[in-house]
């Protein structure tokens, strides 16, 4: 079991008052402990926990390249094995290291089913660079490269489905979380650490300088995430999908409204067809995974 | 013990007597017989290594980069688009301070796609802190991976080392090569262990990032640590031939050098066709030598300045060029012999696997003593 009171990562770092991708490196290290080396890519979290000589990381830990921490990450488990050591390797990386520009070398370690677990914050965009869009980028989010403009709503696409992605390739344990849910997050890492090969936890992360909110508002807008459709918390186990969060839902705009990357949407006028379209996809998200909690009327 | 086998054989044999505990490559012609080679001696328990079959070269180095700071001993060779897919990984592993050892069978570098070899791959790479080694043939291409990973581990050298020696001409190419023992390549390589690695016993972070006010002081130390490789090689090729009876504590070797007037500069395979036509040429009385440079990284200047001190002309046989400027080789001879007054031509030659022939060789020696250089070698004008 996660030792809670265990600290792992440290005090002092760098990330914005807030950060939901600090808090999620430091119940992610609860419930690794220890016995761990953590490879992380390039992006905000490297660069707010390491400036040299100073780091947050009481446990082992590297940083290579942007795109290449599951390849860094195989070489450790490779060279552990061959010394006859116990550690658990785990990634600790971005979306955008996950989702676009590290796509290859996740591919090709889940593919030779390294045992490591990788973790990825998703904060939903590049966010160290200035809050360009990546392929975690939901539908209608203005960033710096998708802004919303007066012939755009922001980001043309939908979301990327990476957890099915690394389930396709077989992997044994993929699961989403959120830091709002932080029981459930250590839950899942404490899961896919001691399942053997290579698992998968995707980690919803708000960011209050990216999305455009308050620090303290970082928590309830994870859980609106949530309680909304857009974000389902879940578990796949050998590719088939065993629990998912159920909830009473609440109308998308009541976590829309809350960020300032989905303000185009309200102001200067409200966008019907667009809110509608984003209800359509967490409604769809819905019924996927069958979260919806039916509340019987009474007569 | 001598055998007649290929040379990507040899090189395979070499790096299994290293007893890597990880090794990581990709698929790339010509390398792939030593690859294949190490795959197979780990199929049948010829050597006790993990060997990672990645899904490209970027991930085969960044494979080592994280074995080789876990506390492994770890190999990888590639080529040419191979090598170029490493770039960046090649600067980080210079940056983290890992010795990695890889093999490079040179080739060309694309557009056009050309299989065939020259250096331009490696030299390519010049710049990213890694050490370089360029055999002339397979015994010394062999010889050369106890060395590297020697000095490579070499707590007061700790960087990668690049081992090149020409695709196809070298290592598909059938020679008698002296095979060292197991036992004896333990005592001359001990077993690596690092003094930091990536272990929960005593956690550090490795390849953080500085800021402005650290960054120059990192490059300084590595340029530092490169250029004082030079004692380690010295003192690693001087016990492998008080060892073995062949000695490369000599960063560059001289050939018929003493009375030359017209020396010729040269790496790799190149090297024996220049012997050859030096030994007709002499018996023509032509007063020609070599200056053979097999450690290219650190570059060894004052051994080259000083091995050319009475030479009336040097004409550079270089297998690259950077484009808009010179080859690598005569840009560094150049450099090395500023001031001495002694003028240094240029030759780009065998790009792409063009052929290298004797009277090729001729040609350049009759070039630079009528004053003639900076130029490419056997153009077909018809052709351009």
């Amino acid at each position: 079991m996660a030792d809670k009171s265990c600290e792992l990562f440290d005090a002092g770092h760098r990330a914005c008052g807030g950060c939901g991708a600090a808090l999620a490196a430091r119940l992610m290290l609860k419930a690794a402990g220890p016995e761990s080396i953590v490879v992380s890519s390039t992006g905000c979290m490297e660069v707010f926990s390491t400036p040299y000589p100073e780091t947050a990381w009481k446990v082992p830990w590297i940083h290579s390249l942007f795109e290449n921490a599951s390849a860094v990450a195989s070489g450790i488990e490779s060279s552990l094995k061959k010394q006859g050591r116990k550690e658990k390797v785990i990634v600790m990386a971005g979306d955008g290291a996950t989702f676009d520009i590290g796509m290859l070398c996740i591919s090709g370690a889940f593919e030779r089913g390294h045992d490591i677990t990788y973790i990825c914050y998703d904060n939903e965009a590049y966010m160290n660079t200035g809050i360009q869009r990546s392929g975690a980028t939901p539908y209608d989010a203005s960033t710096t490269t998708s802004p919303a403009g007066s012939q755009s709503f922001g980001n043309k696409r939908p979301k990327k489905d990476m957890p099915a992605i690394l389930a396709a390739h077989g992997s044994p344990y993929v699961a989403t979380a959120s830091i709002a849910y932080p029981n459930d997050l250590l839950q899942k890492v404490e899961k896919a650490l001691n399942t053997v090969g290579p698992t998968y936890v995707q980690i919803h992360v708000p960011c209050c300088t990216g999305w455009g909110f308050e620090g303290e508002q970082t928590i309830a807008i994870a859980k609106l995430a949530i309680e909304t459709g857009l974000w389902v918390n879940y578990e796949m186990v050998d590719g088939k999908v065993t629990k998912a969060k159920k909830v009473v839902r609440k109308p998308v705009e009541e976590y829309l409204k809350t960020q300032k990357r989905f303000r185009h949407l309200f102001k200067p006028k409200r966008q019907d067809a667009e809110i509608e379209a984003i209800q359509a996809l967490a409604d769809k998200n819905a019924e996927k995974y069958g979260i919806d909690i039916k509340i019987a009327k009474k007569e | 013990m001598l055998e007649i086998t290929e040379g990507s054989m040899a090189v395979a044999e070499a790096v299994r007597l290293c007893r890597p505990q990880v090794v990581s490559a990709y698929p790339i012609t010509p390398q792939t017989h030593i690859v294949e080679a190490l795959a197979e001696m780990v199929a049948n328990g010829k050597l006790d290594a993990d060997y990672i079959t990645v899904e490209s070269e970027f991930s085969a180095l960044s494979a080592c980069l994280g074995a080789s700071a876990a506390g492994s001993r770890t190999y990888s060779a590639t080529t040419s688009q191979g090598l170029a897919l490493m770039y960046e990984v090649c600067f980080n592993v210079a940056g983290m301070r890992l010795p990695i050892v890889m093999t490079i069978a040179n080739r060309a570098m694309g557009a056009p796609l050309s299989i065939w070899n020259d250096q331009q791959d490696s030299i390519s790479l010049r710049d990213s802190g890694w050490l370089q080694f360029y055999a002339e043939d397979n015994q010394e291409a062999t010889d050369l991976h106890y060395i590297a990973y020697k000095v490579a581990e070499n707590p007061a050298v700790q960087l990668p080392a690049m081992v090149c020696f020409d695709g196809f001409i070298l290592s598909h190419t059938y020679e008698p090569v002296d095979m060292i023992s197991q036992e004896d390549a333990d005592k001359y390589l001990p077993k690596f262990s690092p003094k930091e690695r990536l272990d929960a016993a005593d956690p550090i972070s490795f390849g953080m990032y500085a800021t402005p006010e650290y960054y120059l002081e990192f490059r300084y130390e590595i340029d530092k640590a490169v250029k004082e490789a030079a004692v380690a090689i010295r003192a690693a090729g001087a016990e492998f031939g008080k060892m073995f009876g062949r000695d490369y504590s000599a960063l560059v070797e001289g050939y018929q050098l003493e009375d030359a007037e017209t020396v010729i500069v040269a790496m790799g395979s190149i090297c024996g066709t220049v012997k050859d036509t030096i030994d007709e040429m002499r018996k023509e009385g032509k007063k020609v030598g070599l200056l053979k440079i097999r450690v290219f990284r650190p570059f060894p200047s004052e051994d080259v300045a000083k091995a050319l001190k009475g030479a009336k002309h040097v004409a550079v046989l270089d297998k690259n060029i950077s484009l808009g400027a010179k080859g690598a080789t005569a840009l560094e001879v150049k450099d090395a012999l500023y001031g001495s007054g002694i003028p240094v031509y240029d030759y780009i030659i065998g790009l792409g696997g063009r052929d290298v022939r004797k009277k090729d060789i001729r040609e350049v020696v009759a070039l630079a003593e009528k004053g003639k250089g900076d130029q490419f070698i056997g153009l077909r004008k018809e052709v351009l």
